[in-house]
């Protein structure tokens, strides 16, 4: 019997992981996928948002402004890549400028920190490759970017190193309530918690319904994205939104922690929930409303498309909150999920004390965490990792400059990959302009070596992503 | 610091060259520097015939071309570094270079050779829509699954793009008892040379699609199907012309990039149309001292042009170690003409040649034609066509005595009989 057990493991499930590992509990993570991160929280615009956006008063602007001020602490500490380089919403008539302005104030009420609203022209000095069009801009200091599925697995590892216990490709499919907490049905059997956190993301409704009436309803909505090349980083130095306008919330273009250009998201209602495909009609609404931040953007450089799923819903704000005895809900997460999440977590603990459940801080637990990425090192760190550990010295990912130190490093990590993509969110393997074309083999080969997982076994990435179907005749023979 | 006369980067076919051709104008201390843990580069995984006609004046596989090179250095001191990647060249030609064996290291050499290959492009280069299942590969990959490591990676396979390398998969996959359904591509001419439409396509009833592409990919786990459309003149699809194929496997085979992360960290100048540096008539860059040659430079469909213009590189480079830099009297610039995407060198300096190789591509497909050579209004040459297309380089050379006549720029066009 556990203490508490967490549905989901995005970026809220791994944050409630993380905050619970630091008090005396016993805690489970159950995650329908082969591995954590896989829902919203590796595909979305990766930006911490200041808090301007929220309505004042909702807990979304309370946790988004204090999700901020967490995430600063909490990258450094658990080394988890993050630039506050500050965003602008840009105005582009008489309408947008009275938006800015009512965002501004909005932000002073949330308690944003350094708001400001400057001219096109000081838009453009900053950013040269601005729009003409441009007539004023908000700007917002304390907004910055992040790697977001590095955030959740950081996180979680250190949920892991703390004692907390993850269960993978282990889906819930059903609650009943016990006198003793829940009885919790999954594809790996049953498994009993006093409570229940409900992270399940796009699938929260489906989980809150398992335990509660229902009480609201996710309505999944898909935004795409175009990912350029290193080489087109530069063209924004801040995360430059549009305003939002009746004619919608419109795209952004941001730099990326990994030095790449994000141009996205479109906003489409979708069918399927889990359907993270993209559309040709999607990804010209991502090209011709980037136009007006940036007339001379060109897709030459593009190396990716991807599409995330928001977990929108019918309502206003999170749904956070007790919704059965010992049963709470982190749910109807949508944007700004990300920036809010460890907030969100923090509530999560207060709930379940709320609930009865006594959490005693540990008196030891870890809370840091370091890596070795071996492009950011100076010359003579680079000749001492190597003297230290020799595979470091051999370059697997040419594009990213990831060595196989790193990827057998990420393969022994407490929440260790299964896939080559695993791989990639961990080490950064095949994240560069050849997507893994070159490295993809390589990166197999070793996680065969090292997890003696048989290659034609080898999973892209969820279970069913095989990307062998068997041996050739020659090899047969 | 270790001290070389000529440092190579990359052990392909263009570096081996170069490093003989090196030698053999008498350069003693020369290093080959390769990331792989065998030289030979590309080659290696290409298994099929038909490298080495005009070199060898004989059908060889790949490996087996390679091979030639790399028993010819044997008899010679040219040392090799495998397993080792350049990470960084200088200004100086300072090459950093990491490795296993021997960490990180510093070198300096009087002459570097970029001969560093090039890249496929990928599915995110041509936003190819859909969803994000396991089986798309390029090409090149699939290649190197199949021949190098002995694994099937489908049964019913799609290739869009008519690419050599595609074209190539497209005969080995059916060899190995795979179905392949369609080669899909989006220009109204193959990108491929023709003896591969023929040997690889037709031979095996694989039909051809062009002026279509895909414009959907489905599938959860693995590849189910795609979507394949016509397209119109400006390339974009055309509603109601959707074909669907129920495969497992895409193949792209739509294009190589040269590889020249190292070429531009040094600020060497180059060419937006080839992506490759700007090179004179003896391969070398705008940076004294630093030789270009191969697909660094621009894609080559036979590799046996990439052994000539890398010997040229690989004699260069040592004449720039014995006699010092060279004379630019007189330079020339090349400018692309009508019908011409790029040319190759894009300078000469006419002091330096007896006769100037130019390689180029054009951008349509011509029945008879002429290519022609103009300084100003004046034709100062001409060459005859059966035949041009984009998928075959074309070669012509510029005899010394022509080019001191030349002004400073030349013009390469073609026009149509
Ligand atoms: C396009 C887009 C752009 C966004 N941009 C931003 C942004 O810039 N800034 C920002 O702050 N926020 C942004 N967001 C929002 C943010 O990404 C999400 O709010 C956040 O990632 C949600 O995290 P989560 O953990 O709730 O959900 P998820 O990451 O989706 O995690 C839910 C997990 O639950 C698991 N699960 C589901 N059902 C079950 C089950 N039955 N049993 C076990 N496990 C289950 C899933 O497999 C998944 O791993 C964006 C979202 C999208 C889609
Ligand atoms: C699939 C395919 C089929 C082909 N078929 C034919 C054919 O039938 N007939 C024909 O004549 N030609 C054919 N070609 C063309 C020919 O093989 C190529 O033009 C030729 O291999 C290019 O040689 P290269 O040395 O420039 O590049 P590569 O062969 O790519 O060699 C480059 C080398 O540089 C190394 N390298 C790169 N960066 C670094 C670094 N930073 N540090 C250290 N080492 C580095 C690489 O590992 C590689 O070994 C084919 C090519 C391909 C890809």
């Amino acid at each position: 019997m556990f203490d508490v057990a967490i549905i989901g493991c995005g970026v809220v499930g791994a944050a409630t992981a993380f905050m619970l590992s630091q008090r005396e509990c016993s805690v489970v993570v159950l995650e329908k996928e082969n591995d954590v991160a896989t829902g919203a929280t590796r595909a979305n615009s990766a930006i911490i948002h200041a808090g301007y956006d929220p309505e004042p008063g909702t807990k979304m602007a309370r946790l988004n402004v204090r999700g901020v001020e967490l995430a600063q602490k909490l990258c450094k500490e658990l080394d988890v890549p993050y630039i506050q380089n500050g965003s602008l919403v840009l105005a582009f008539d008489e309408t947008d400028d009275k938006t800015v302005e009512k965002l501004y104030h909005r932000g002073v009420e949330n308690g944003v920190p350094g708001l400001e609203i400057i001219s096109g022209d000081e838009a453009r000095k900053r950013e040269p490759n601005l729009s003409k069009q441009v007539t004023s801009a908000l700007w917002a200091p304390s907004a910055g970017i992040i790697n977001p599925w590095e955030y959740a697995l950081a996180m979680i590892e250190t949920a892991v190193r703390n004692g907390v216990e993850l269960r993978r490709e282990c889906a819930v499919t059903g609650l009943n309530k016990t006198d003793a907490g829940w009885s919790i049905e999954t594809t790996k059997g049953t498994v009993e918690a006093k409570y229940v956190v409900n992270a399940a993301g796009v699938h929260s409704e489906e989980i809150h319904n398992m335990a509660a009436e229902p009480a609201f309803k996710i309505i999944p909505n898909r935004g795409e994205y175009y990912l350029m090349d290193k080489s087109d980083g530069g063209r924004a130095n801040s995360v430059l939104f549009q305003c939002p306008s009746a004619a919608g919330k419109g795209v952004l273009i941001s730099p990326t922690v990994g030095g790449n250009l994000i141009v996205g998201p479109s906003a489409d209602n979708a069918e399927d929930g889990d359907c993270v495909g993209t559309t040709a009609a999607g990804l010209a609404s991502v090209r011709e409303k980037a136009m007006k931040t940036m007339p001379d953007l060109t897709y030459r450089g593009a190396i990716r498309n991807f599409a995330g799923m928001r977990a929108n819903s019918d309502q206003a704000d999170f749904f956070v909150q007790v919704s059965a005895p010992g049963f709470v809900d982190l749910a109807c997460i949508k944007s700004p999920g990300l920036s809010a999440a460890p907030a969100i977590a923090e509530e999560a603990v207060v709930l379940l004390e709320g609930e009865g459940l006594a959490l005693p801080a540990k008196a030891e637990c870890i809370t840091t965490r370091r890596r070795i990425i071996f492009n950011e090192l100076t010359q003579e760190e680079k000749a001492k990792v190597i003297a230290g550990n020799p595979l470091y010295g051999r370059v697997i990912c040419r594009c990213e400059t990831i060595t196989e130190g790193e990827i057998v490093h990420s393969l022994h990590c407490p929440v260790p990959p299964v896939s080559i993509d695993g791989v990639k969110r961990r080490a950064g393997a095949g994240l560069g302009r050849c997507q893994g074309g070159f490295c993809g083999p390589r990166v197999a080969e070793i996680i065969a070596r090292e997890l003696g997982i048989p290659m034609v076994d080898m999973l892209k990435d969820t279970a069913g992503t095989n990307i062998l179907i068997g041996e050739t005749k020659q090899k047969n023979k | 610091m270790n001290h070389y006369e000529l440092i190579v980067i990359g052990g392909g076919p263009a570096g081996l060259a170069a490093a003989l051709a090196a030698y053999e104008q008498g350069l003693r201390k020369i290093l080959i520097v390769e990331r792989d843990k065998e030289l030979g580069g590309i080659l290696n995984q290409c298994i099929h015939n038909g490298f080495g006609l005009h070199h060898f004046k004989e059908e060889l596989t790949g490996p087996e071309y390679a091979g030639r090179f790399v028993e010819m250095l044997k008899d010679t001191n040219v040392e090799v570094a495998l397993d080792t990647m350049v990470l960084e060249i200088t200004r100086e030609r300072e090459v950093h270079a990491v490795s296993v064996a021997k960490g990180y290291q510093v070198l300096k050499g009087d002459s570097v050779i970029l001969a560093m290959g090039c890249r496929e492009r990928t599915r995110g280069a041509i936003a190819i829509p859909g969803d994000r299942p396991a089986g798309v590969f390029t090409a090149g990959t699939a290649q190197r699954y199949l021949n190098m490591e002995g694994y099937m990676v489908g049964r019913r396979i799609v290739i869009l793009g008519s690419g050599d390398i595609g074209l190539i998969m497209a005969r080995r996959m059916t060899l190995e008892g795979a179905k392949v359904l369609a080669c899909v591509e989006v220009m109204p001419y193959s990108g491929g040379l023709n003896r591969n439409i023929v040997q690889c396509l037709q031979d095996y009833d694989i039909p051809l699609y062009l002026s279509h592409t895909i414009t959907d990919i489905r599938g959860k786990g693995r590849v189910e199907g795609v979507t394949v459309s016509q397209v119109d003149a400006r390339r974009n699809p055309i509603p109601g012309t959707e074909m669907h194929f129920d495969c497992d496997t895409v193949l792209l085979s739509v294009g190589l990039i040269p590889e020249n992360e190292l070429t531009r960290q040094a600020e060497i100048t180059m060419d937006p149309r080839t992506n490759g540096a700007v090179v004179y008539e003896n391969m070398e860059t705008a940076l004294p001292g630093v030789f270009a040659c191969g697909n660094v430079v621009h894609v080559h469909d036979l590799v046996d042009f990439v052994t000539a213009e890398s010997m040229r590189a690989g004699r260069a480079a040592a004449a720039y170690v014995q006699k010092g830099e060279a004379d630019d009297a007189g330079l020339i610039t090349l400018k692309n003409g009508d019908g011409v995407t790029y040319t190759v060198p894009q300078r000469i300096r006419p002091g330096n040649v007896e006769n100037a190789e130019v390689f180029f591509r054009v951008n349509r497909v011509c029945g008879a034609s002429e290519i022609r050579v103009m300084s100003g209004d004046t034709q100062i040459a001409k060459f005859k066509r059966a035949h041009l297309a984009p998928g075959e380089m074309e070669r012509i050379m510029l005899p010394k005595k022509l080019l001191e006549k030349a002004g400073s720029e030349l013009t390469v066009g073609i026009v149509e009989l």
